[in-house]
């Protein structure tokens, strides 16, 4: 840099050259950090009294951060940060506006919770091995996607959660887990080379990665590039990733056989960050190719919709049950997506947020249901709410609240779906929503009443050893239903914030100026 | 693959080989070479090391586990963009300084210390693999 200035090299060409405001530096803290405790982690593995200390305090400190984020774009408008003071489009922007920053806060949350419920139910084994590690590296593959502005780097935010969760997903080596972790791992590869294959086609269309100045070149090359070929190559691989119907089946297949956290984790993030790519890139970058391909978006928000809780009501086992009520929620997403109104992507917006806190929260439950009862299998599992009455009234709650009743928080994002989807004139749509409200309930219930209030076995009858369930655990879970009671109860900073998000999405102005900022300044 | 050939060969081609990649690893920065594949070249000596005189001694010779150098590639890379803070400038803006170290003067900089990094994080997961596989055909 020495020897350039002394030939008088005009900087302000290629790079940033005004100060970064400090607050700035939020948009990067949600990755840099977690990187951060990670690699120390990942230094102290042996050291496995310590880790769930360190992680803890550090996923505190990232869920402040997180908000602190949060506040500043609900104040401030779209926060950029540009890596290496190159001007964008070369150098890589990462971009919070008011989608990624409360998606992030929320997988902050979650991962909290998920940390202080692992203290009582991951072992030294599963701490040796890393799981602290692979936790918080792979929140950071998920708070970068979340926040990047670059197509590219989007990919690689994929790899690096993609890369954590095959640790997580086979902590332990056990042999149900290896075969899971192979679906697991051989899907989400094919659905991660076919993101890439259509990163490289658009960046043969348009010449750069990045998002604003896709949004910004797309309308001139409309007429000329083969644009719905890219947008539905972009479909089919993250509603791969969302795992949306027809490409479903691996999520079922696969979430019953980690650490009952691991599962939580994954039901509450991963499958989000599908979603959030399909907004993102088809929202925001193709709005006319979108209009295109919505009546498919929707028939496939159906069918997840449908063939999701028809799965869970087949189910004999908790976490597979589970992992079809997960299906099934995705399905309410891609319906707000394929509606495209303001209301409608609103809906979906605070959907992806109960989805990610409730989902969680069902996986962390059936942990306790496992301690308590001693089984996974409904057929084993009977009169638990003699024993754990609290457990009981918790599980009852957060079974409403799935099931979109009042007072969970799941009433509201439907309340919105119906309402964008009747204004739609999509009434096969809002019937579909409805019918799927009502087979959650029925699904939910029948495992609500099967494992709580069925007379029976106290646990430990069949020679199953019922652990007491611990403090921290039930702490955890109660923690989750806080936020769950707060959406149910006074949704109106949510809804308003995931209006704000969504109108964020579909006049993607404000994104475009606040990364090109640098470039108008000068 | 114990030959007498091999075993003794082993060690000398192992030094030459992590002097090689430290090599690779500081011309990187404007010519081919770089943290990534000078750590490859790391991991392979010491891959050559484990099939030569057995996987116990080259876990001594690191001293660390792999994994925990790994973590340390990983924490310096993640300071090394993240000290750019204290200028007002962006993350991962390369900051330079010079040293004079023996009468020769020595550029020295944050993009330096990310290659080191991506070097250390290479080699700790490539090892640890490698180590691991060995170990295995061992049983």
């Amino acid at each position: 840099m020495a020897a350039a200035q002394s030939k008088s090299v005009d900087l302000s060409q290629a790079m940033i050259l005004e100060p970064v405001p400090a607050l700035d530096w939020l948009v990067i803290a949600p990755v840099a950090l977690p990187l951060l405790f990670g690699a120390v982690l990942l230094m102290l593995r042996h050291r496995t009294e310590t880790q769930p200390r360190i992680a803890i305090a550090s996923l505190a400190i990232l869920f402040c951060v997180d908000v602190g984020l949060l506040v500043h774009v609900w104040t401030g408008g779209p926060v950029v940060m540009t890596m290496g003071r190159w001007l964008p489009p070369f150098g890589i922007s990462f971009v919070a506006d008011m989608l990624g920053a409360t998606l992030v806060a929320t997988a902050g949350l979650v991962a909290l919770v998920c940390g202080i419920f692992s203290v009582g139910t991951v072992n030294f084994v599963g701490r040796r091995y890393g799981f602290y590690a692979f936790m918080l590296l792979m929140l950071a593959g998920v708070n970068g996607s979340f926040l990047t502005g670059d197509i590219f780097n989007l990919y690689v935010w994929f790899e690096v959660f993609l890369i954590a969760s095959f640790g997580l997903i086979i902590l332990g080596s056990g042999k149900r887990q290896i075969d899971g972790a192979t679906k697991y791992a051989i899907l989400n590869l094919v659905a991660t080379t076919l993101f890439l294959i259509a990163t490289g086609y658009l960046y043969g269309i348009f010449g750069t990665l990045n998002m604003a100045d896709v949004a910004l070149k797309a309308s001139q090359l409309r007429t000329s590039a083969p644009l719905v070929t890219l947008a539905t190559l972009y479909l089919i691989a993250f509603s791969m990733k969302a795992a949306a119907f027809p490409l479903n089946f691996w999520l079922p297949a696969s979430y019953h056989t980690p650490r009952i956290v691991v599962a939580a984790l994954f039901a509450g993030l991963l499958t989000k960050v599908g979603v959030y790519a399909l907004m993102r890139i088809l929202v925001m970058l193709f709005p006319p190719e979108h209009a295109i391909l919505s009546s498919l978006i929707v028939w496939i928000a159906i069918g997840t919709m449908l063939i999701g809780i028809l799965g869970a009501l087949a189910q004999s086992d908790i976490r597979r049950l589970l992992g079809f009520v997960v299906v099934s929620g995705i399905g309410f997403m891609l319906a707000g997506i394929g509606l495209g109104s303001d209301v409608g992507l609103a809906g979906s917006i605070v959907y992806a947020v109960h989805s990610m806190l409730v989902m969680t929260a069902l996986y962390l439950m059936a942990g306790q249901i496992r301690r308590a009862g001693g089984s996974y299998v409904l057929s084993e599992l009977a009169g638990l709410y003699r024993t754990n009455p609290m457990m009981a009234a918790i599980a009852l709650f957060l079974v409403l609240a799935a099931a979109g009743l009042p007072p969970g928080s799941g009433l509201w994002p439907k309340v919105m779906l119906v309402q964008a989807s009747l204004a739609d004139g999509s009434w096969w749509l809002a019937s579909a929503i409805l019918v799927t409200g009502l087979l959650t309930t029925l699904a939910l219930g029948r495992l609500f009443v099967l494992v709580f209030w069925r007379a029976g076995n106290d646990g430990d009858a069949a020679g199953r050893t019922a652990l007491s369930v611990t403090a921290s655990t039930q702490m955890a879970v109660l923690l989750l239903c806080v936020p769950i009671a707060v959406l149910g109860i006074w949704p109106e900073p949510v809804i308003a914030a995931a209006q704000f998000a969504a109108s964020g999405l579909l006049e993607p102005g404000a994104y475009a100026s606040a990364v090109f900022s640098a470039e108008v300044t000068q | 693959m114990r030959t007498l050939i091999f075993r003794t060969m082993a060690p000398y081609l192992t030094s030459l080989m992590v002097l090689f990649s430290v090599f690779v690893l500081l011309r990187g920065h404007n010519e081919p070479g770089g943290g990534f594949i000078g750590g490859l070249i790391a991991a392979s000596a010491f891959a050559i090391y484990g099939i030569a005189c057995g996987v116990s001694p080259v876990r001594r010779a690191l001293y660390f586990h792999p994994m925990s150098i790994s973590g340390f590639g990983l924490l310096i890379a993640t300071i090394s963009g993240a000290l750019s803070m204290f200028g007002s400038l962006p993350f991962m803006t390369g900051l330079w300084t010079e040293a004079s170290i023996l009468g020769v003067t020595v550029d020295l900089s944050t993009p330096l210390v990310f290659d080191i990094g991506v070097y250390l994080v290479v080699l700790g997961s490539l090892t640890s693999i490698a180590l691991a596989l060995e170990e295995r055909e061992e049983d």
